[in-house]
């Protein structure tokens, strides 16, 4: 099924002259606006695509047919049909956003507005903003329970996780954590969620269903500034073996064995590295490196670095499709 | 207790402290600025704004109840901008009457050596204005913290990047007043420090030849054999913009005016600092200075603390802060503590000409036992002062 499906969107993009066959990375260039376009077989990027003002966060589709991308200093969340290439509509995002998340029903995006301190959810098809909801300053990360029922947003200078319930979109918890939260992921069962606190330089591992804290984890780096040492992107394996932890400046991502919670491993990857992701068969692990402005390849059978990409300026996010 | 075990205890007492689950928590933080007239310029293209400092007091307080609201704390600045020291320790007495026990003051040196004893026991001031290193290594006091970066961590930032770029051989020039001499004092201990040579060490008078104009008189006053960089210690702005261009050799000009060592300036934007200088733009409605990011850090120290203690008794939040376990996420790309022996914040100190950003000290290379941030100003073994164990 999935090599007729290949074979269906090959010929797709043959008509449209574009050259990938493979999975295709998307990376957000925050200071190029723009996004680079990675064919995830031969490791090169096949097309730089302008896009709105200081692109971060992106996301896909269900369906994988659209990306949704903050253009952060345009205020807008632009959609990028992924056949085409072409910006063909933007959503109403409120003021900076930056991050944002999916819920499992396809239709509720909701949008962390770093300047405004508050949570903006639209109905994509209808671009209704449902609800804005007050959250703390620097509302940053965004994240939705795989059963959709909470929508997680850490705001970094309040330092808080703040639970959204997303029946009446009202916070149902706040919980302190460490200095500057960035980042939320759940597990695929969604029964655990994983927080990393940049400052603080921890992640949090949080028991969904009591809304407790499980595990704080620490990170060490022989050679490295304890200081340099800050958390971002959390990425987990869907078989629950391994969660990856990009550490920001330190330029290491951090390997953790998701059920003993064991840190295993720091791998060399490219200057501050931030955000993180799988390609379809979780073979391959995507980091965006801010300042070398490159993506590294980690091969994850090996735990090992195989591979850096250059793209654009400031590459902020990456999503990979099928 | 490890780490660990004190940051679940933490987490316990936030926990307790959530809606519901405490008490409501008032915060009363005092703010008193002093600026004396620091008398004529030549140059007046930039005045300084007059509320610096008090702004961002301001914006920290918004801050503190951002996160406050969710954690039933309620926190409020009183505010008292006076037009003599008389007015400054007036108010500043006044509010420590009315029970208020956390203070943030911009006031220069001697008042604040007064202000701390004034209120000795009953309250814990922070340093948002004086850069007088003579604070950090001697006249310290136990109620006593800086947030305001001393002279010499301006000017060990200055000197790294000189020794980086192999720009060793300095012409100093110093102006008149005390400051000038304090922040001219500062380069020469960090320019022996950092391996930079006074090729000539000139004071600026002014008083050669009046019917020249400061762009006429320069070049000559600048004559030496070679230098690699003219170094200003001018610290009110007054004949420190005429330096550049007007040298006598094309070199570049540093210090306080040219490229400048600064804990702020509007062109900081990493590390999350494009969101607090947008929320300080929108309050204040211009840009936010090495002045403002002093207070604002003062009142956010105080804020960070409360939120994990969930008390806001003044000697308890000073031990809490200057525990080596405090972080003060305050957007420089890292956690800042405070220094126990002296109390100032360590932290990363900006270079910047007026447009751009050139580079952040520490810079990489100069090394330290402890954190590289303490290659920056006076360390603990040339600090007589010692206010926490």
């Amino acid at each position: 099924m999935k090599t007729l499906l290949r074979t269906a969107l090959a010929s797709t993009l043959l008509v449209l002259a574009s050259p990938a066959l493979a999975g295709l990375a998307y990376v957000s260039n925050e200071k190029d606006n723009s996004i680079s376009v990675i064919d995830t077989e031969s490791l090169e990027v096949v097309e730089t695509i302008p896009v709105g003002k200081r692109p971060r966060g992106i996301l896909l589709s269900q369906d994988h047919t659209k990306l949704y991308i903050c253009a952060s200093d345009d205020d807008t969340v632009q959609i990028l049909d992924l056949e085409t290439h072409e910006i063909i509509d933007t959503l109403p995002s409120g003021e900076d956003p930056e991050q944002f998340a999916l819920h499992p029903n396809d239709r509720w995006l909701f949008i962390a507005n770093e300047d405004d301190a508050i949570v903006t959810v639209v109905d994509v098809p209808t671009k209704e903003v449902l609800a804005q909801i007050d959250v703390g300053i620097e509302p940053e990360g965004m994240a939705v329970s795989p059963d959709g029922r909470w929508a997680v947003n850490t705001s970094e200078t309040t330092s808080m996780l703040h639970w959204i319930d997303t029946e009446d979109f009202t916070i149902k918890k706040n919980m302190v954590v460490g200095q500057r939260p960035r980042h939320v992921e759940f597990s695929d069962d969604g029964k655990v969620a994983w927080a990393s606190a940049e400052i603080g330089g921890t992640v949090h591992v949080i028991d969904v269903e009591a809304l407790e804290e499980i595990a704080t984890l620490d990170f060490a780096i022989r050679g490295v500034n304890q200081d340099k040492v800050q958390p971002v992107g959390v990425a987990l394996t869907s078989d629950g073996r391994y969660a990856f932890v990009a550490l920001g400046p330190a330029n290491h991502v951090a390997v953790v064995d998701a059920q003993t919670l064991e840190v295993l491993d720091y791998l060399l990857v490219g200057r501050r590295v931030w955000q993180l992701a799988f390609n379809e068969d979780e073979s391959l692990l995507f980091t965006t490196n801010g300042i070398s402005g490159d993506v590294s390849v980690i091969d994850v059978e090996q735990l090992a670095v195989t591979r850096s990409i250059e793209v654009g300026r400031y590459p902020w996010g990456v999503v990979v499709t099928p | 207790m490890s780490n660990h075990a004190k940051r679940l205890a933490l987490a316990l007492i936030c926990w307790l402290a959530l809606p519901g689950a405490a008490t409501a928590l008032d915060v009363r933080i005092g703010y008193v600025q002093w600026v004396p007239d620091a008398g004529p310029v030549l140059s007046n293209v930039t005045p300084e704004p007059e509320d610096a400092g008090l702004r961002g007091a301001e914006l920290a307080i918004d801050d503190n109840n951002a996160s406050g609201r969710f954690l039933d704390q309620h926190y409020v600045l009183e505010s008292h901008m006076a037009e003599s020291e008389e007015q400054a320790h007036a108010a500043f007495e006044r509010m420590l009457e009315s029970g208020i026990e956390l203070f943030v003051l911009r006031v220069p040196a001697e008042t604040l050596l007064a202000m701390a004893d004034t209120a000795a026991e009953r309250a814990l001031l922070f340093n948002a204005g004086a850069k007088e290193d003579t604070l950090r290594t001697g006249d310290c006091r136990a109620n006593m913290l800086h947030t305001q970066t001393s002279f010499a961590m301006l000017t060990d930032a200055l000197a790294q990047w000189l020794n980086l770029r192999r720009w060793q051989q300095a012409f100093l020039i110093t102006g008149p007043t005390d400051d000038d001499r304090a922040w001219a004092d500062a380069f020469r201990r960090s320019a022996a420090r950092f391996g930079v040579e006074l090729v000539a060490d000139k004071t600026w008078t002014f008083d050669a030849d009046l019917r020249r104009t400061a762009s006429r008189e320069l070049p000559l006053f600048t004559q030496a054999s070679d230098y690699d960089v003219v170094v200003v210690a001018d610290t009110r702005g007054d004949f420190g913009e005429y330096v550049p261009f007007n040298t006598w050799l094309p070199r570049p000009v540093v210090g306080t005016q040219g490229m400048m060592p600064v804990a702020w300036h509007r062109v900081v934007e990493s590390w999350g600092a494009a969101q607090l200088q947008n929320r300080f733009r929108e309050l204040a409605g211009r840009d936010m200075n090495g002045d403002d990011y002093a207070a604002w850090a003062g009142v956010r120290s105080v804020g960070t603390a409360v939120t994990e203690l969930g008390v806001a008794e003044h000697g308890t939040l000073r031990d809490a802060i200057l525990s080596e376990d405090f972080q003060l996420a305050a957007f420089k790309g890292r956690r800042l503590g405070y220094r126990p022996w002296n109390g100032q914040l360590r932290q990363p100190i900006t270079l910047v000409h007026p447009q751009g950003l050139v580079i952040t000290a520490p810079i990489e290379g100069f090394l330290h036992p402890v954190t590289d941030l303490d290659s920056l100003g006076y360390d603990a073994a040339e600090s007589d002062c010692r206010i926490h164990p």
